[in-house]
Parts: structure tokens; C-alpha cells; sequence
């Protein structure tokens, strides 16, 4: 037995991890009973680490290594069914290749929690962070979510558990953490007992859902034009509840953890009376912060917001942050290929959800850091140079602009 | 605990349950034999059970919303994913039980795919699932030679020379589909040598059917078997000679009947007749001219068919089974 990991679980703890084993102890602690892995790099730590909790009896669960990506999700949508609590995740063209498993994954309603090690898609091969993996699944009914630290990779996986399993959502959770910076890198994390996570995260119970023979229902029959639109429209109604729900979950889970953000949706960073709002997902808030703190210090009005929930979608809020601006920089680490603009995912969510605002700020594009390459503190500054330009001509010469790519 | 349930051998087809948990609600073609193996399937395993079906003529035709005939509990789950469906179906249970999450009981896992689902897209999510000794569960292949479901597209279980509508006779070429059947389940036994039953089964043989079905539930760890099943539409003929030409697959020698206990083969019903030379095959002639996939065959193209058979009986290694004979003549 490891007695290391014993203890841990039995009272709270400081760790020095990485984003992959918190998320790998935050399996741990939430008791899942099945979990499938398949490998591919940067995901594939957090089984390793799973791997390693299992064999040393720091957990019970049924860990299955599947023999391939789509195999991986089914197997743990259908153990989803029958009512098991589980975990599956991959990266990159992994992800895409368990495709059809995801999309029926959200339509049957079931609540797999899923890490994306944020890979950049092939060909040619590359191992380093783009979010254009996670992102393909943002029509699919998928709650989305970007972490930007190791103890928000631990604290995110217990809340997606909890707002997935919920009878008022039943939706799957795809918790997105940048490759290498985020799986890889170690930091100091809070690891609470097994205990609290218990008072947070209730058993998951399907109810008459629940795939068994003192149940026996029929699950996904052929429904044709008759009814598929009433069952898309239940699957909408159930991702219009999930805001309410998380805000609830988040409450109860700042209560009992003792940290957490404001805002469940998103971060804010130096925006109040900002007239550049720069807008971004997961690790690339490290260099901005730094570089809006420097701004900052040098009289500069520039503030960054971290979209941490892409799904749903924080429509309200981001108007209420963003509105007030005078520019939004959105920094994509994806892009969409012919899109309005030739812009990235993000940009044209944000720009949709500013429209309908009376006084828009000027919104501009910064492609960024694909592939893994560093967004570094001079590309952040080169970004609010450009947008300060646009505010002082009034007029935006180019949308979407490429940070830091050899012409 | 048991972890399997105790579900006898039956003798005599008197002795077959007579309760029906596969019942009215399907509109399945008439003469079809895959909805007779879906009936006589969940019979012999009786009511605590789950199946999970794969997308095919067996998803579609079965589970219209509203009308299901099911009355175990049942799932649907995707073309390729049969293996998986039963993994994670018999993972889930096997974790809760453990855990105590869950009342412990025996609860019979089975997926079914047909022969595109199974032989071409499953394979290697079925291959997956046969290596977990931990999962007590049953893939059954319902082999109707074809994607039944989408219009008659020729599989890796279609015949040679078959007229499908991805193989269809033409002017210039006669012989479309040019690939010989996969030979499924010795396939899985001997590529999975864990696996403790691996069986081939005809509906025309409800008894044998049903035994079979009782042992593959019962021996314990993941067991596979590939039923071979008539299908009006797809091999055209009249609707009411299906159980015929199910006998007549086997009585050619194309279709071998036999189970693999722990690695032991034996050979059943007419198959072991023509092994023991107590029974001559039927020419293949008598078998594919009574289907209209095969109309378009010159006296060239039954004699070729007749070679291959006549050579899987007599120069294979296991006769009918295992397609490799020894280069010293052993």
C-alpha cells in the first residue's frame, strides 16, 4: 500500500505537482469508478499517474487501457450508463479520432468527465498547446472549460463532477489544460482531504436513467424527424441551466475549499477602468499578467480577462466586462481557417457576444502562440501597441494580425 | 457472490424458455433471420440481462422511438463499438458491485454488431474487448453477409462474386467484389488465446443456438459468436426458404459449425458429420443458385467458388477452420 498516498487523501495537503496529477488526484479523491486510457502526448501523463495511484491501492477504480481513442469513450460513456462515475481524456488528433464517440457522448446525456491535454493538431506533427482540439467539440453539448493552474486543474475536475452529475444537467465535461504548460509543469498545490471532497461532490445517481435490468428502459432508439428536435431542444435546455448550476456548485465549493475566483465563468485581471481589455484561455495568462502589470506600473490602462467557462458561454457577463472598453485584444491559440475575418474560434464568439451592445469597443485578432511556441511578455506589448493604434486612428487597418510568425 | 448466472444447458427444443424478451414492436423484413437470432439470443439469457446493439439493420429496423421490443433493458451504441459498449457496460457493473455502490448479482452483458459493424469497423474495438478476462460478456456478430441496413453495400463478410450495390454485376466487369468472407471467429480464437469460448451458430438450429448462447454467459471472461444469417433483401430470395438456406450453408461446407472451449475445437451438428465422413457436402451450386446475388455466375464462377471450399475442407490445416497448412506436408 502507499502510505504516502494514504495520507494524503486522509487530511489536506501541500503538494508540489503538475497540472496532469492534480487532475489525476482529483480522480482519486472523487472515487471514480471507470477510467480508460489510450496514449498520446501531453494527456496522457494524467493516466500515467492514475496508473501509478491505482497499482500502489491509493484508489479503487477499473482502469482499462483501451485500444484506441474512440474505444476509450465509448467504454466509458456506456459505464456512464449503467451509472459508474468516470474519467477518460486525450489531445490533439487523439481527441479527433474519438470524434463519434464524443458527439453521442453529449446527445445521450452523459456525464464523462474528460481531460484535454491541449495538443496541436497533425500534420505536421506537433506536441505543443493549440486549442483547436478541445475546441471542435464547443457545438456538441460539451461543457468546456480552460484551466490556467495546477490547483485550478485539481479544484475545476472535482466542480465538473459535480455540475455533469447533476440531475438538472447530465452533460458531459471537458475539463482543456495547455500542453506542457500546464500537464507538465509543477506547481504548489492544495490538496484537500478525502473528507471535504466528499461534502462537495454528492454520489452520481442516474435515477430511471440508469441502464440496469430493474430498469429496463431502451436507450436511443432511431427518433427520426419525428422527435429529434424536441430531444436537441431538452439538450439545450439542460446547457441553459448549467450557469446557475455551476454558480451554485461554485458557491458551496468556495465554502468549503476556501479559495476561487469571483466569477466561476471568467478572470479578471486589472480590467476595472481599463481602456485595452486583452482577452485570452488558459496558460497565456501568465505572460499577459506579467505584461499588463508592467503596463500598469507605467501609467498604461490595460487590463486582461481569462475566459475560463467557453462553454456555456458567459454571454452577460463578458458583455458587463468588456462593454466599457475601449479596444478588446482577443488572443486566440486556435484559428479558423476562412472564418469571417480569417480570425480565431474565440475572437468570433467574442465579437458576436459584443454586437449587440450600443457603443462596441474596437475589437481586434491576435493569433498566437500556436504549436506550443512561448507567448512571451514583447508579443503582449506588441499586441497593445497595435491596439492602441487602432483607438488613436479610430480605424482598424487589419483584424486578425499573426503574433511573432516569420514572414 | 456467483459472478455468472446459472443458466443450464437445455435438452430438447421443448425445454426452451418460452418467455419472450424480444416481442412485438420490431418491423424487421419478413423471413428475417437476424430478428429470429435477436429472439432466440435473449431467450436463452433470460431477463437480467443488457444489450447494448450496434448501429445496423438490428439498430434501426428494431428500436423505432415508441415501439421498442425489447424488454430487457437495451442501449444503443455506435457501428464500430460493440467491444466497447460491452466493456464499459460489464466495467461500470463489475466497479459498483465492488465498491458497493451497486447490489451484487450476476448480470449477463451482451453486444451485438452485424458482419459490417463487427468483421470491418468493431474489429478492433471487439479485439479490445476480448483481452479483459476481468468482464464477463458475449459479442454476438449477426452475420447477414452485407450492410443490410443502408442499402446492400458489400462488407468483409460479403461472399466472393456477390451482387451487392457496391458490387454490382456490369457490363464490363462481372465478379465486383473480389474479396474472399473474413473468417471471423477463428480469427478472435486464435488471435485472443485468453478468451475461454469462441463459437459459430446458424438460426436454422434454435436448440444449438440457444445452448450456446447459455455457454458463452457462463464459462466466464469475454466469449464471441458469429451467427450466420439469411437475409431475404440482401441475397434475395423468397422469404419463406431462410431456415433452408441457413441448412444449406452449412450442408455446402461454406459455413462450418463449431465451438472452441479453452482453446478445444469441436466441430457440431452437419459440419461434424462432413469432418467424420459420415455426410458428403452439397455442391456450393445447390446453395448460390438459390439466391439472386449470385444469378450473374458463369459455370466458371461456381466451379471457382467450389475450389475454394472444397479446398478449406481438404488442405487447411483444421479443416473448414483454420486456413494454413503445413509447408512439410505434416
Amino acid at each position: 500500500m502507499a502510505t504516502v498516498q494514504t495520507k494524503l487523501f486522509q487530511e489536506s495537503t501541500e503538494e508540489l505537482i503538475s497540472g496532469s496529477e492534480a487532475v489525476g488526484i482529483a480522480c482519486a479523491l472523487a472515487d471514480v469508478d471507470v477510467i480508460t486510457a489510450y496514449p498520446i502526448r501531453p494527456y496522457d501523463t494524467v493516466m500515467q499517474y492514475v496508473a501509478r495511484l491505482k497499482a500502489d491501492g491509493a484508489f479503487d477504480c477499473d482502469f482499462i487501457v483501451a485500444e484506441s481513442e474512440h474505444s476509450q469513450f465509448e467504454i466509458v460513456k456506456h459505464a456512464s450508463a449503467v451509472g459508474a462515475r468516470t474519467f477518460s481524456g486525450s489531445s490533439g488528433v487523439g481527441w479527433f479520432y474519438a470524434f463519434e464517440a464524443l458527439t453521442v457522448t453529449a446527445g445521450l446525456r452523459m456525464p464523462v468527465v474528460a481531460m484535454v491535454g491541449n495538443r496541436a493538431l497533425d500534420d505536421p506533427g506537433a506536441f505543443g498547446v493549440e486549442h483547436n482540439d478541445a475546441l471542435a467539440v464547443r457545438d456538441l453539448g460539451w461543457m468546456l472549460y480552460w484551466v490556467a493552474t495546477a490547483q485550478e486543474a485539481l479544484d475545476t475536475a472535482l466542480l465538473a463532477w459535480r455540475v455533469a452529475e447533476d440531475p438538472r444537467i447530465l452533460l458531459p465535461f471537458a475539463l482543456s489544460c495547455d500542453g506542457s504548460f500546464l500537464t507538465h509543469s509543477q506547481a504548489i498545490v492544495q490538496v484537500p482531504s478525502q473528507d471535504q471532497v466528499k461534502r462537495f461532490l454528492p454520489d452520481y445517481h442516474r435515477g430511471t436513467l440508469q441502464l440496469h435490468p430493474d430498469n429496463p428502459i431502451t436507450i436511443a432508439p432511431q427518433v427520426n424527424e419525428d422527435w429529434l428536435m424536441e430531444i436537441r431542444r431538452q439538450t439545450d435546455d439542460a446547457m441553459r441551466r448549467t450557469s446557475d448550476v455551476i454558480i451554485e456548485a461554485y458557491e458551496e465549493f468556495k465554502e468549503e475549499f476556501g479559495r476561487g475566483d469571483p466569477s466561476p465563468f471568467i478572470e479578471e485581471y486589472m480590467c476595472e477602468d481599463a481602456e485595452i481589455i486583452l482577452v485570452g484561455m488558459g496558460t497565456l495568462a501568465m505572460p499577459t499578467r506579467v505584461a499588463v502589470r508592467r503596463m500598469r506600473e507605467a501609467g498604461k490602462k490595460v487590463g486582461f480577462l481569462r475566459v475560463k467557462f467557453f462553454r456555456p458561454f458567459a454571454t452577460e457577463e463578458l458583455q458587463k466586462a468588456l462593454g466599457g472598453a475601449k479596444a478588446v485584444a482577443v488572443i486566440d491559440r486556435d484559428y479558423s481557417y476562412g472564418s469571417p475575418s480569417y480570425g480565431g474560434v474565440l475572437f468570433h464568439e467574442l465579437r458576436s457576444t459584443l454586437y449587440p451592445l450600443d457603443e462596441r469597443p474596437l475589437m481586434l485578432n491576435f493569433i498566437a502562440g500556436l504549436g506550443g511556441r512561448e507567448v512571451m511578455v514583447r508579443d503582449v506589448n506588441e499586441i497593445v501597441e497595435t491596439t492602441q493604434k487602432a483607438i488613436d486612428t479610430g480605424k482598424i487597418d487589419q483584424v486578425t494580425s499573426w503574433v511573432a510568425v516569420r514572414e | 457472490m456467483a459472478t455468472v448466472q446459472d443458466l443450464p444447458q437445455v435438452r430438447g427444443v421443448k425445454n426452451i424458455p418460452m418467455e419472450e424478451l424480444y416481442s412485438s414492436g420490431h418491423r424487421t423484413c419478413q423471413g428475417c433471420e437476424s430478428a429470429l437470432v435477436m429472439r432466440l439470443m435473449i431467450k436463452a439469457a433470460g431477463p437480467r440481462t443488457i444489450v447494448l446493439g450496434s448501429t445496423g439493420c438490428m439498430y434501426v429496423a428494431n428500436t423505432t422511438y415508441y415501439s421498442t421490443p425489447w424488454v430487457v433493458p437495451w442501449m444503443h451504441t455506435q457501428l464500430g463499438s460493440s467491444g466497447s459498449a460491452a466493456t464499459g457496460t460489464a466495467a461500470g457493473l463489475a466497479s459498483m458491485m465492488r465498491k458497493g455502490k451497486m447490489q451484487q448479482e450476476p448480470i449477463n452483458v451482451i453486444a451485438f454488431c452485424g458482419d459490417g459493424g463487427g468483421m470491418d469497423m468493431g474489429l478492433s474495438a471487439i479485439s479490445g474487448a476480448l483481452q479483459h478476462d476481468e468482464y464477463n460478456l458475449l459479442i454476438l456478430c449477426y452475420d447477414n453477409e452485407s450492410y443490410a441496413n443502408t442499402d446492400i453495400q458489400a462488407s468483409g463478410g460479403t461472399p466472393w462474386g456477390a451482387n451487392t450495390t457496391f458490387s454490382p454485376p456490369g457490363k464490363e466487369t462481372r465478379i465486383m467484389n473480389t474479396r474472399w468472407k473474413k473468417n471471423m471467429a477463428p480469427m478472435l480464437a486464435v488471435g485472443h488465446p485468453n478468451v475461454r469460448y469462441v463459437a459459430t451458430a446458424c438460426g436454422s438450429y434454435g436448440l444449438d443456438f440457444n445452448n450456446k448462447i447459455r455457454r458463452a454467459l457462463t464459462i466466464g471472461g469475454p466469449t464471441f459468436i458469429h451467427s450466420i444469417d439469411p437475409c431475404p433483401k440482401g441475397w434475395d430470395y423468397d422469404p419463406k426458404y431462410s431456415h433452408e438456406l441457413g441448412m444449406l450453408s452449412i450442408e455446402t461446407g461454406i459455413w462450418v459449425q463449431y465451438e472452441i472451449i479453452d482453446g478445444e475445437l469441436t466441430l457440431n451438428g452437419p459440419s461434424r458429420a462432413i469432418a467424420k465422413g459420415i455426410r458428403k457436402r452439397k455442391p456450393v451450386e445447390d446453395y448460390l443458385m438459390r439466391q439472386g446475388r449470385f444469378a450473374h455466375f458463369t459455370p466458371e464462377d461456381i466451379k471457382y467458388f467450389q475450389n475454394r471450399v472444397d479446398e478449406s475442407w481438404e488442405k487447411w490445416w483444421l479443416p473448414g477452420v483454420i486456413p494454413i497448412s503445413s509447408a512439410q506436408g505434416e
